[in-house]
């Protein structure tokens, strides 16, 4: 009798050759609140995007600012007539709506260079932690874990009283405050994942340490941190907006959405409340939006799901 | 062995079902076997045969979206199909045991030994303390657990594994149930160990009249502990008979496949000192949900006919020797090459 | 916690190369030499200090492998049995280099491996390759058969881009596979086949050695026999020279040519596979192949070995074995026996030897 065993072309369950990302999209579209999520998440991406070509006003244009047109609620026409202040206007007389665009386009930003950021130095630390073990990898996890024992918003603050404002400065800030999160998730993966036998038929096939971190060993870490990461934006966005809204953050002519909640929200008691309540919406509103797919992306990555 | 033979189980075409996205799936399908006092029965498979689900469906242990469909299920006379929950409770553990892979499905790690093997007695029994801890202590003697009183006060992770697993068995004998469905227990243990469990569980039994369902995929095991053998291909019993039958004369083909591609510590290599290549079996275990129809076996099968297209009978071979086959093997072509 | 230790394995390693433990004249391709192998923390500064204060105790230290010598010609089988724990798959990732010994030397055609600059050992290291027992956690789940079966070829040069799909045709074949499944990823495939895979992949390198840990035993019978069947062509096809772990007796008899039998660290006994299942010398492999499940139909009294594996962590003085074997003496407690010759080929360490 031959060994070979019969091609196995020809079985049903071979005719669906299902690439892996197919497969997680297939299982991601199974909620609706995720799939409504995602939509969200893209319309305010898009808008943040989109918001120069967007907004009917250049907010940062002073020239185009009329002060007369101050604290004008939502729906006013401007004094010259051209454009309809949808969501009001500050007391500077600036579009709520053009304001708001464009402050989404900041935090967004921020948020996600701070975390790609923070998950490069976390993740290429944690990999080799993990990987390499020994003296190393305790260091780098002691560190971690004093950072770790201060809340997030204490570090950045700290270090945004030693460097000064700047849209720079609080991308450090968030760096530095976040990188130890994605450096423990990639640890912890990559411990796991290095100990399994593919990992050490690589070495024995004689592959370069790097190849074997970053094409073999990497991928396998990654789903669990492409949960945190998506995570971490949110937190990110908050941070900013937190630090923002305390004066730490931006400077006011860079003005996110933590800025404009602050600016309008000595106007509130006399029933602006536009001023400070829609700004505070659209962050909730993106927030919301990231923690929605992030849960679905956490249950479809979750390995124990998947294998069915 | 005895002759008053009244069985102890009787399972009668007894069916599983699990209804799943892609249709359902019939885990164990019309599967009939009588268990006597004292006797063990060797349930022998490849994985995803269906046997865990067997003593699992005579445990009332299958879980949603699995679900008993059809036949019956008679300890002593009594059918256990369709018994509310809180009664199958009562059973396990103290009619029924059950003796996982897994010592640590039945051991509870946070407990010592003692507290856990003392709730077991009385949960199904009044007695006190002191007489179910005497129980206890008895039932580590009689799995050979040297100085039981010590290892009463032990907890689980300061054993062996092949110390677990007596305990284990131990409380599966506390109550001194009539049946005993043993689950793979000696499969991650040791060849010594194994020995050793296997020899007292034989003991066990033939003294105490309980009936043993010995679940496995190692042939070799039931070789030397069942008195018979049913042997299961896609969740029906392909064959069955007494250990000497099935093993010596075996009549399905897929039997005699298992048995040609045990490379088996008896054999003698051939004279050239060169291994013979072993006989296999081609092709591999069809997945339950898409089985071809009739014979399950028939893609693997060297002697499959159109004949095999529909469902085989039973074949009654010898008296207490019974195939699913439209071709079986003749005894002469049974018999070892 | 070292027993007196004579000069045990004085008897082979003053045996010139030409004529290695085995009794075969040819030169052995991969040589273990005294193999020790302790895991366990090594103590920092801080905890030295207090265990020579007193005031730790010092860190449990588990000794793996205890003095291994074995040494396998070019083109035999040589089956590895033990218990579970007694060191197998260590002294199996030692022959191919996962591990470094704590002490030892391994030699691949006489060179010691270890001594060679990283570059030099990589590529001879390619020659020794290892098939792993796990078919799922062998197989990187993200890459498609395709490349883990080129990736190492390629970046070693020995095929380039053009070759690469008659290269991985050709492997698949040679391991019983369709050519046609190179573009899937292992979780399309089922425990069998991915065995098959994962003996591609280290068939790809053009290895001369392969050691092959519990290769089959994840697997189900009937897939079991295919893919020892798979090995055994191999071996005559390419002339490969396996060292073959396995707890299981009738596997390893069926494929070896000679048998060591492992227990706690050592090896106690090795023999042509016919003469150790004819003739077993040591107490330990009697009770082994006594107990060992076999087809024939009999109630057995299952009881050669009594008591349970000892712990590596505190394993018996002396002879390793004393504890359970039924034979001991005084002696045994004291002295470790070593290896000698007691008949052709068949080495064997206890003290009743020659006794
Ligand atoms: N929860 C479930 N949902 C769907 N199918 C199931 C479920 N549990 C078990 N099955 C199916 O029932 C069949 C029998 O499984 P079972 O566990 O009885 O096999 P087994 O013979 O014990 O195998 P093994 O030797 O691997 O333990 C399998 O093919 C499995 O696919
Ligand atoms: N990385 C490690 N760290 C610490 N101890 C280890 C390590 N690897 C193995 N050991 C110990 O070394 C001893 C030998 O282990 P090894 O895996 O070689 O046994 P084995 O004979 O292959 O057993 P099995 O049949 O169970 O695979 C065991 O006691 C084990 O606990
Ligand atoms: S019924 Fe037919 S296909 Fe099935 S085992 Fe018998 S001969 Fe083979
Ligand atoms: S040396 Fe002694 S204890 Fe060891 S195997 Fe020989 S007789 Fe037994
Ligand atoms: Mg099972
Ligand atoms: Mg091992």
């Amino acid at each position: 009798m031959s060994e070979t065993s019969p091609p196995p072309a020809a079985s049903p369950a071979d005719s669906e050759v299902e690439r892996p990302l197919r497969r997680l999209a297939r299982m991601y579209a199974e909620s609706r609140v995720a799939l409504f999520g995602l939509a969200l998440l893209l319309v305010i991406v898009l808008a943040a995007l989109l918001a120069p070509w967007l907004a009917p006003q250049n907010p940062y244009d002073l020239m185009q600012l009329d002060m007369l047109d101050g604290r004008l609620p939502p729906g006013s026409a401007s004094g010259d007539g051209r454009l309809t202040y949808l969501l009001g206007t500050d007391e500077q007389g600036r579009d709520m709506l053009s304001a708001i665009l464009y402050g989404l386009r900041i935090s967004v930003g921020v948020g996600v260079v701070a975390t790609l950021m923070a998950l490069a130095i976390g993740m290429a630390l944690g990999l080799a932690a993990g990987y390499f073990g020994g003296r190393f990898d305790a260091v780098l996890m002691r560190i971690a874990d004093i950072q770790l024992s201060f809340p997030s918003i204490l570090v950045a603050m700290i270090l945004l009283a030693l460097f000064g404002q700047g849209i720079d400065k609080i991308v450090i800030a968030l760096v530095a405050a976040q990188w130890a999160y994605y450096a423990r998730t990639t640890r912890s993966a990559a411990l796991v994942e290095g100990r399994k036998e593919y990992i050490e038929a690589a070495r024995l096939l004689g592959l370069s340490t790097p190849r074997i971190l970053f094409r073999h060993l990497l991928p396998n870490c990654l789903p669990p941190l492409i949960v945190v990461a998506a995570l971490q934006v949110a937190a990110a966005i908050a941070l900013e907006a937190t630090l923002s809204f305390l004066g730490l953050g931006l400077p006011v002519t860079e003005p996110s959405l933590g800025l404009l909640i602050a600016n309008g929200f000595q106007y509130l008691y006399s029933g602006r409340y536009w001023i400070s309540v829609f700004p505070g919406v659209a962050l909730l509103l993106l927030i919301l939006a990231i923690n929605l797919v992030a849960d679905q992306l956490r249950d479809v990555l979750n390995p124990r799901l998947q294998s069915q | 062995m005895n002759a008053q033979r009244e069985p102890t189980l009787v399972v009668g075409r007894l069916t599983t079902r699990f209804a799943g996205l892609g249709g359902a799936v019939t885990a164990v399908d019309e599967v009939s076997f009588n268990v006597a006092p004292g006797e063990v029965l060797g349930l022998v498979g490849e994985s995803g045969s269906g046997k865990s689900m067997t003593g699992f469906s005579i445990l009332g242990l299958v879980d949603p979206p699995g679900e008993i469909t059809g036949g019956s299920i008679r300890l002593k006379g009594r059918e256990l199909r369709g018994l509310p929950a809180r009664e199958w409770r009562a059973l396990r553990g103290d009619r029924i045991a059950m003796i996982f892979q897994d010592p640590m499905m039945t051991l509870n790690p946070v407990l010592r030994i003692d507290t856990q093997m003392i709730e077991t007695v009385r949960a199904h029994r009044r007695v006190s303390r002191d007489a179910a801890r005497e129980m206890a202590r008895d039932a580590l003697a009689r799995v050979g657990i040297p100085s039981p009183d010590e290892r009463l006060r032990a907890y689980p992770h300061q054993l062996s594994g092949g110390m677990r697993q007596r305990v284990a068995i131990a409380i599966a004998l506390l109550n001194a149930p009539d049946l005993i469905i043993a689950d793979e227990p000696t499969t991650a243990l040791d060849v010594t160990i194994q020995a050793q469990i296997l020899f007292e569980m034989q003991t066990l039994c033939r003294e105490s009249g309980t009936a043993l369902i010995w679940i496995t995929h190692d042939l070799a095991v039931v070789a030397g502990l069942a008195d018979r053998v049913c042997v299961m291909y896609a969740g029906r019993i392909v064959e069955q008979g007494s250990t000497a039958q099935v093993l010596e004369t075996p009549a399905h083909p897929y039997t005699r496949g298992l048995l040609d591609s045990t490379p088996a510590a008896n054999v003698q290599p051939d004279k050239a000192g060169r291994p013979q290549p072993l006989r296999q079996i081609p092709g591999m275990a069809p997945s339950l949900k898409e089985l071809p129809a009739g014979c399950a076996f028939r893609p693997r099968c060297t002697r499959a006919s159109t004949l095999c297209e529909q469902t085989p009978p039973e074949v009654e071979l010898a008296r207490g020797h019974v195939a699913r086959c439209f071709h079986p093997l003749s005894a002469a072509e049974g018999l070892k090459s | 916690m070292s027993a007196p230790q004579p000069a045990r394995t004085a008897a082979l390693q003053e045996a010139p190369a030409q004529a290695p433990a085995n009794g075969s004249t040819i030169a052995p391709l991969l040589e273990l030499k005294a193999i020790r192998k302790t895991f366990g923390a090594q103590p920092d500064w801080v905890e030295r200090l207090g265990q020579r204060l007193g005031w730790l105790q010092p860190a449990a230290m588990v000794q793996a492998l205890d003095g291994v010598d074995l040494s396998i010609a070019r083109g035999e089988v040589v089956g590895l049995v033990g218990e579970s724990g007694c060191g197998k798959s260590t002294l199996g990732r030692i022959a191919v280099g996962l591990h470094a010994p704590s002490s030892g030397r391994r030699l691949w055609r006489g060179t010691d491996l270890d001594a060679l600059p990283e570059a030099e050992r990589r590529r001879a290291g390619l020659g020794i390759q290892m098939i792993f027992q796990d078919p799922y956690a062998s197989l990187n789940p993200r890459l498609r058969v395709r490349d883990l079966l080129a990736e190492a070829p390629r970046v070693h040069g020995l095929i380039d881009r053009t070759q690469q799909a008659e290269f991985v045709a050709a492997l698949l074949r040679q391991v019983g596979l369709d050519p046609a499944v190179a573009d899937r990823f292992p979780h399309q495939f089922s425990g069998g086949q991915r065995a098959r895979i994962g003996i591609a992949r280290a068939l790809a390198v053009k290895p001369e050695f392969l050691v092959c840990d519990e290769a089959v035993a994840a697997l189900d019978v009937s897939i079991q026999a295919q893919v020892l069947n798979l090995f055994m062509r191999l071996r005559e096809e390419l002339g490969l020279t396996y060292l073959f772990i396995s707890h299981d007796l009738g596997v390893v008899r069926h494929l070896s040519d000679r048998v060591a039998i492992m227990y706690l660290g050592r090896i106690v006994e090795s023999a042509p596979s016919a003469e150790i299942f004819s003739r077993p010398a040591h107490p330990y492999t009697q009770g082994l192949l006594a107990e060992a499940p076999t087809l024939k139909v009999e109630k057995k009294r299952f009881l050669a070995i009594q008591g349970e594996l000892p712990s590596p962590l505190a394993p018996p003085r002396g002879c390793h074995f004393h504890p359970r074997c039924p034979h001991a003496f005084e002696r045994c407690r004291l002295e470790a026996p070593y290896l000698q010759e007691i008949a052709p080929g068949h080495v064997s360490a206890c003290h009743l030897n020659g006794a």
